[in-house]
């Protein structure tokens, strides 16, 4: 996995509360049987029309926003499927961090086993930098991992918190079988254990 | 003497293999469940580095999310490439790996979270987790179950264990009883519509009371079916004589002296008196009507007798997400719920393609029509519960009526086969998302129960089913 380390760049504003992961990757898309080559299709139904043409006014359409390396967007995003595909086709875009008020679960896990660093920080915060991102592609945001902490094209810094293991994780772009199997013996211990207690398990 | 414990401490302390000092869990996993979409590239991960699956007797893998419903499709090939080769990737694997497997041509096969209990897979205070979102639904039996990414797939393949902090505790209770006419749909559609599709974010729901404890396990595994949609990683019930009576005799269920064994240790996970959970949320059971939802989140739920929502109802970011739904859904604030005209409709899926919600369906249809011009499909969930409807003359209810009598699937819930709604067509269906783009291109979903869907199919239209008991 990539590692996460700081990251300057442009960020969009997608306000919208809610965004599912069938938003982020439509159903006819998740018949691929690899990781990669998700990212045309990010958002499609919103940003593309029927006929293939780009949707103008969607806002990773707008010259300004093309290149966007962050995401900022509104409440409860991710919910819905568990695809994994949805993270993949963020990561493909070239987004390697969201911001929001909250996501939801799975996705926010996903994101950390794919190098995207999902960060969540209050209302009055997140505001600000949406405001930021709307000003486009002059307005570059700045996120340190190591520091955990964003920095507006102002200069306003804001932290926010990460789990310690997940941090750990992303910035040393470890993978996380491995790391299980280091604790191999603990497993063995714990099945052998149940298998004498709920044998029938 | 320890602390009370709700359930979901008592499964989670049962199942942690290892923890490190800053709370990270190692948490060990009895049952993984696997579908075609979402575990290619986890099998793929094994055999690049060189790893196996830890315990394919634990593992268990059937085609659903793509397979073709119509009844001609043990004669043919799946038609469209793409979802043939991740039917034929699915195939492969489980024979490669060596994990138990309910083909496409087996009558068992169906939708992975309706095979698992039917098979006896799933048990109380056992950990199961799939790569679908409606894990929750086996929830149900008072097992701690979730869904999971691929990345995650590939790791309980690897080491039948997931990495994982701890969830907080949150609970649900439903008091009372319901009225007539409510099913467990509406209680978990209410439920949602209460406290939002965010608002069981970072919990694991407990759904408790007396209106609860009065469903049966179709019942329960509708109600924990929805969890993920408010939100919650996990939602589950309790188990009783009910869970015991379903699981009893069930081909992976254990048998005998293993069985009185295992019934001891289930009478042990309940939530101790005392116990703390930091959220709590009580509706009364004669307070939940049969409702539908009206946008495109499953949050966006009304009691079938009100009128669509403005947009000013709402606060804060919902105001615009309200309008785009409005717009979406092609409705007007003010419309009634009762006018609003349908050309199709859906029965099946995890949420209700279970036996009781095909007799509940069937109840409503019996010697009547389907208005003309609807387009109304059963997806039974397994090929086990489209066998017993047959058998209880539940199919000829349906195929008399008007509705066409599918195989079984995940079909037009998502759509990833060819089961799905034109541009702007709308459907009553029983399925668990209303997300745009769900059922098809521009597609309108309104979520409704079995009996519900039914209703609509004779009139053309959302209507209260209570106007036809």
């Amino acid at each position: 996995m990539e590692k996460f380390e700081k990251l300057s760049g442009i960020a969009a504003p997608m306000p919208l509360v809610n965004i599912d992961t069938d938003m982020i990757i439509p159903k006819v898309f998740l018949k691929s049987i690899q990781r990669t080559g998700f990212g045309k299709n990010l958002f499609d139904e919103m940003r593309y029309n029927r006929d293939g043409t780009e949707v103008a006014d969607f806002v990773l359409n707008k010259p300004q926003y093309r290149a966007a390396q962050i995401l900022v967007a509104g409440d409860n995003f991710g919910c819905g499927s568990s695809r994994e595909h949805a993270p993949w086709a963020i990561s493909d875009f070239g987004i390697k961090c969201v911001i929001s008020t909250s996501f939801a679960d799975i996705f926010y896990n996903n994101c950390f086993k794919n190098g995207i660093l999902p960060i969540v920080l209050p209302q009055e915060q997140v505001d600000v930098l949406m405001k930021d991102a709307e000003k486009g592609s002059n307005a570059r945001m700045e996120v340190d991992l190591e520091s955990q902490s964003i920095t507006t094209s102002d200069g306003e810094t804001f932290t926010f918190d990460v789990d310690s293991f997940k941090k750990h994780c992303l910035m040393n772009g470890l993978d996380d079988i491995g790391l299980t199997m280091e604790n191999k013996s603990s497993i063995d211990s714990f099945e052998a254990k149940m298998s004498a207690e709920r044998p029938w398990v | 003497m320890t602390a009370p414990k709700t359930i979901y401490d008592k499964i989670w302390d049962a199942h942690v293999a290892h923890e490190s000092e800053d709370g990270t869990c190692l948490l060990y996993i009895d049952r993984h469940l696997v579908h075609e979409v979402t575990s290619p590239q986890a099998f793929e991960g094994l055999r690049m580095t060189g790893r196996g699956v830890r315990a394919p007797e634990k593992t268990i893998a059937v085609p659903d999310h793509n397979v073709p419903t119509t009844t001609d499709r043990a004669s043919g090939v799946i038609e469209n490439e793409e979802s043939r080769i991740q039917v034929e990737a699915l195939d492969k694997n489980a024979k490669e790996f060596g994990v138990h497997y309910y083909p496409v041509s087996d009558v068992r096969q169906g939708i992975v979270h309706i095979v698992g209990p039917e098979q006896g897979w799933t048990l109380p205070g056992m950990t199961v987790v799939c790569g679908d979102s409606h894990t929750a639904t086996h929830g149900a039996f008072g097992a701690l179950a979730h869904g999971i990414g691929t990345s995650e797939v590939e790791h309980v393949l690897a080491t039948q264990t997931l990495i994982q902090k701890k969830s907080k505790n949150m609970k649900v209770e439903i008091t009372g009883k319901l009225r007539p006419g409510v099913t467990a749909k509406d209680i978990t559609l209410s439920v949602i519509g209460e406290t939002g599709t965010g608002g069981g974010t970072g919990y694991v729901i407990e759904y408790c009371g007396e209106a609860i404890r009065d469903l049966s396990m179709e019942g329960r595994m509708t109600v924990c079916n929805m969890a993920i949609e408010g939100g919650a990683r996990a939602g589950l019930i309790a188990p009783d004589e009910k869970t015991f009576e379903y699981c009893k005799g069930r081909p992976h269920a254990p048998k005998g002296a293993a069985w009185e064994q295992a019934v001891t240790y289930w009478k042990t996970l309940f939530t101790d008196d005392g116990a703390h959970f930091d959220k709590v949320v009580t509706i009364k059971g004669e307070d939940i009507a049969p409702v539908v939802t009206w946008g495109t989140s499953p949050e966006d739920v009304l009691p079938i007798t009100a009128n669509v929502p403005a947009p000013e109802d709402f606060k804060g970011g919902k105001v615009d997400a309200a309008k785009r739904a409005l717009d979406y859904m092609g409705l007007t604030a003010g419309q009634k719920l009762t006018d609003i005209e349908i050309d199709t409709v859906f029965i099946g899926s995890c949420t209700n393609g279970r036996i009781e919600d095909l007799r509940a369906a069937a109840a409503i249809l019996k010697g009547k029509k389907i208005k003309d011009g609807m387009r109304a499909m059963v997806v039974p969930g397994s090929g086990l519960v489209r066998a017993q409807a047959e058998e209880e003359g539940l199919a000829d209810i349906f195929k008399d009526a008007g509705f066409e009598w599918r195989m079984a699937g995940c079909s037009m819930c998502l759509a990833m086969n060819p089961d799905q709604l034109a541009e702007g067509e709308r459907c009553a269906s029983t399925s668990n998302r209303n997300f745009e783009g769900r059922q098809g291109y521009k597609g309108r979903t309104h979520l409704v129960s079995p009996a519900m869907a039914a209703a609509a199919a004779i009139t053309g239209r959302l209507t209260d089913v209570r106007e036809m008991m």
